[in-house]
């Protein structure tokens, strides 16, 4: 069975239809809803983020020109929230790095058995990345995302693109190391 | 710790190698790097660690679960307010949009424009005449549909015979217009500008603004 394609169901919301609003809902809540927790590292401003982001959707619909694929155009509206809620979050006094701390698991009873475990020190380590690396990690890895269209969603040059998935794996390389994982690189 | 490659072309595709991975690359970059991963062990070992990265990654995400049923409602309740508030306008003309796309996939491009663009016309022609008759019958949940009455704004619109279905719905969303009459005599349209008579000025504003627009409209004047 062939599904329907992502742009015609923009365009049917452009025109007021709620159930391709929810057949696009149900196609990309959670893929965004998790790009936002990872950038904002709070489930419950994540969920009144995505709410917004798709509620824009169905402001904008008709503005759609499909220069992108509408993942791409999502993930962009969805990090813009994510940056703006995390402005108010640190308006309010909860920095992100503090916040960032208190999720530090270095202090967890739990990383003695981890440190055996390298793929758990490797999650570890993504985990404690900047939210700029985390971001290019998780739109180039999980997010299967290109060159241009990891350009486009941050709003930087390609080459720029290129330069900081290299520091971010860079910067994971020295985490591990820290943590007693040499990797030989780089 | 092994030595940094300073080769330049091997620093390439190196930072090729995260896409490569997760299979986003061009078909050209990609074969380069598959040679370039045929010849060279340490760009090899980079990849199998670029591979675990990516795994753990991709781990590290799904297990961040799903938002709960909340994001859904308050969306949903967002845009029935925002419905409520504001309804939208021109939704019966999706159908001509959808027919002139249905159209436009099945013929040439070229050779069907005149075609499509009298298939359209009968077709514009016949949803105000549905309209009209949906709205004689007095459904309740759709909205106002168009039949000429004589209050409100308008004016009469020639489209130029490049204009897609989208440019045309675009259009009249834009300026928040519906088509009431049509295809006149010269392929014109009789548009709503607005429910309610605006001033002769700011209807001239709006006519002035919709004539620059001159690569989806090759005629816009004033009307009753």
């Amino acid at each position: 069975m062939q599904s329907t394609p992502d742009e015609v169901l923009i365009r049917r919301i452009a025109n007021g239809d709620r159930v391709a609003m929810q057949v696009l809902y149900a196609r990309y809540h959670v893929r965004v809803f998790r790009f936002v927790v990872r950038l904002i590292r709070d489930e419950a401003t994540a969920e009144d983020v995505i709410s917004e982001v798709f509620l824009d959707v169905w402001r904008q619909a008709g503005r759609f020109e499909a220069r992108s694929t509408v993942s791409t155009w999502l993930l962009a509206i969805a990090r813009f929230k994510a940056i703006s809620a995390l402005r108010r979050r640190r308006d309010e006094g909860l920095d992100e790095e503090a916040v960032a701390a208190i999720e530090d698991l270095s202090n967890n009873p739990a990383t003695a058995l981890e440190k055996k475990d390298k793929s758990a020190m490797l999650r570890k380590c993504l985990a404690g990345l900047s939210a700029e690396h985390r971001e290019i990690i998780d739109l180039v890895y999980y997010h299967e995302k290109s060159v241009e269209e990891a350009a486009e969603i941050v709003g930087i040059p390609q080459n720029t693109v290129k330069t900081r998935m290299f520091y971010a794996r860079k910067r994971l390389a020295e985490l591990l190391k820290s943590e007693g994982i040499e990797r030989g690189w780089p | 710790m092994n030595a940094i490659n300073e080769d330049p072309e091997h620093q390439k595709i190196e930072a090729l190698l995260p896409w490569y991975a997760a299979g986003t690359l061009s078909r050209r970059d990609a074969n380069r790097v598959e040679q370039a991963l045929a010849s060279d062990r340490e760009l090899a070992r980079q990849y199998d660690l670029v591979r675990e990265e990516l795994v753990e990654t991709i781990h590290l995400n799904e297990r961040l679960g799903a938002p709960s049923a909340r994001a859904m409602e308050r969306l949903f309740a967002a845009i029935n307010a925002e419905e409520a508030r504001a309804p939208r306008q021109g939704r019966w003309f999706n159908l001509g949009s959808r027919i002139f796309e249905f159209l436009s996939s099945l013929t040439p491009r070229t050779l069907a424009r005149s075609a499509i663009a009298a298939a359209v016309a009968v077709l514009v022609q016949a949803a105000v005449i549905a309209s009209v008759v949906v709205k004689e019958q007095g459904s309740p949940s759709e909205p106002r549909l168009a039949s000429a009455p004589s209050e409100g704004s308008y004016a009469v619109v020639r489209f130029v015979p490049q204009t897609t279905a989208d440019d045309m719905t675009n259009f009249l969303r834009a300026y928040k217009a519906t088509v009431v009459e049509g295809p006149l005599k010269g392929q014109l349209y009789r548009i709503r500008l607005s429910e309610t008579r605006l001033p002769k000025e700011e209807v001239g504003k709006i006519i002035r603004q919709m004539q620059s627009e001159s690569n989806v409209v090759g005629f816009v004047a004033a009307t009753e």
